[in-house]
């Protein structure tokens, strides 16, 4: 199994990297060399910080090789940010598009007497066929650390309630992303990766 | 629904797990790296490793006890000790860390904050915050101070106020640890816990006093802290994060359960 995960310099990749590898991946480290994305097998856009940090991926021509990558179906996994960039983009740095695969756009927590951002663990209300949270039973938690989501959508995997309702994950073909953090999700962020590590994909790959 | 979290904090010396009773009468409590793991396993959302020598010796915190018990911990893990400047917390990142937490070298340069803040996003920076009430003040909660070099001196800053500039400088939470109760097991300081809480819109990690589960009921209730800290109640077999997450739940607290 062979993980390429880009580096974009937002926050560290240690934490993604100790995962992957504790279930048996072997990771690659992209921070601008186009080459392992173009071979990819699967790719990982894990990311913590600030949805501008997100330029260096157009700065460095990722971008692009994402886009092929995505359209010949390798399995594509964003985490927080990662997940974020995946739609048109965010209030939280509105020049920067993101990637477009779901078109709508992310948004800062509304306001409220709630703390945001939201850190800690929150449940997940995973809706039914998803095959990233396979196996993941009513009342597992999942560990959070942000303060801007996306929007509950048709492509959403599951639901989590802070403040209102959001995209915990999000699925559609190859494509797939997670507000949380799966690599600090204990036994059931494990689980996560793992289903994304072993899912055989749509086949056109 | 939110949960309340439950973080074990492992102080280390020279590269030990300690207990200390109001930072004194330092007792060996066993491999860092060996508890945190323990500790995972156990059920703590989270853990946090405080190099309680670093500062006033001066030592780089330890990086590779760091290493080692970052290695198998898949729940977040905050390391605080000895971090100076933005290189350092780079440092503590790389070796496995995902948060870190600043104390004194933030009072001494508060764009440290800034900076740690800019390089690895807010959600890394913790501020951590040793306070004493005031007893000689009007209001001593309103106007506890900061105190600094692991509770020997005053930093000449109230508490409250230095809690709203870590936010406004990008922290992304705050640890107050109210060096009263610090060691006692005679509660959390819940006054002042709430006084912080309601002065940030940040989540506010209670520390300092956990001798029982009705203190951390007390805590989360009217302490409005988003998180409890606890060490002596671990240590030695008094409990299990996921025996004491088991009585909150009872007691109506949203925990992480099964865990």
């Amino acid at each position: 199994m062979r993980v390429t995960v880009i580096d974009y310099k937002a926050g560290n990749l240690t934490s993604v990297l100790k995962a992957l590898r504790h279930l048996g991946a072997e990771t690659i480290v992209t921070d601008g060399d186009l080459e392992p994305i173009e071979s990819a097998e699967r790719i990982v856009l894990p990311g913590v910080g600030h949805f501008a940090a997100t330029q260096s991926l157009d700065a460095t021509g990722l971008t692009p090789a994402i886009r092929t990558a995505v359209a010949r179906g390798v399995p594509f996994l964003g985490i927080c940010v990662g997940m974020q960039w995946l739609y048109a983009g965010s209030s939280e740095a509105p020049e920067q598009p993101g990637l477009g695969h779901f078109s709508e756009s992310c948004a800062r927590f509304s306001e409220s007497t709630e703390k945001v951002p939201h850190v800690g663990w929150n449940s997940l209300d995973v809706r039914p066929g998803s095959r990233l949270l396979a196996g993941v039973q009513p009342g597992e938690h999942v560990y959070f650390t942000h303060s801007y989501k996306a929007p509950v959508t048709a492509d959403t995997a599951a639901v989590t309630q802070y403040i209102e309702p959001f995209a915990a994950a999000v699925e559609r073909d190859n494509v797939m992303g997670v507000q949380f953090h799966p690599e600090k999700s204990g036994a059931t962020g494990l689980k996560i990766l793992n289903n994304f590590l072993r899912w055989e994909g749509t086949g056109n790959a | 629904m939110i949960t309340k979290r439950i973080i074990a904090c492992l102080d280390v010396h020279n590269g030990r797990v300690v207990k200390g009773v109001q930072f004194v009468d330092i007792i060996d409590a066993g491999d860092p790296a060996t508890q945190a793991a323990r500790h995972a396993r156990e059920g703590a959302d989270e853990i946090v490793l405080l190099d309680i020598t670093a500062t006033h010796e001066g030592r780089a915190t330890l990086l590779d006890t760091v290493r080692r018990t970052a290695r198998e911990l898949f729940v977040p893990f905050c390391v605080g000790g000895g971090i100076r400047s933005a290189d350092d917390a780079a440092q503590v990142f790389e070796a496995g860390a995902d948060k870190v937490s600043v104390n004194s070298a933030a009072l001494a340069d508060p764009t440290l904050i800034d900076a740690i803040g800019r390089s690895f996003g807010a959600q890394a920076v913790v501020v951590a915050i040793d306070a004493r009430r005031d007893p000689q003040a009007a209001d001593p909660v309103r106007d506890a101070q900061v105190f600094v070099q692991g509770g020997r001196k005053p930093a000449g800053r109230r508490v409250v106020e230095w809690a709203r500039e870590a936010e406004a400088r990008g922290a992304g939470e705050i640890l107050l640890t109210s060096m009263d109760s610090d060691g006692m097991r005679s509660g959390f300081d819940c006054e002042l816990t709430a006084a912080v809480s309601a002065a940030v819109g940040i989540p506010v990690i209670a520390s300092g006093g956990a001798g029982t589960v009705d203190h951390f009921v007390d805590v989360f209730g009217r302490g409005k802290a988003d998180a409890a800290l606890a060490a002596s109640i671990f240590h030695f077999g008094v409990s299990s994060a996921r025996s004491l997450k088991e009585e909150l739940a009872k007691a109506g607290v949203s925990v992480r359960l099964p865990c």
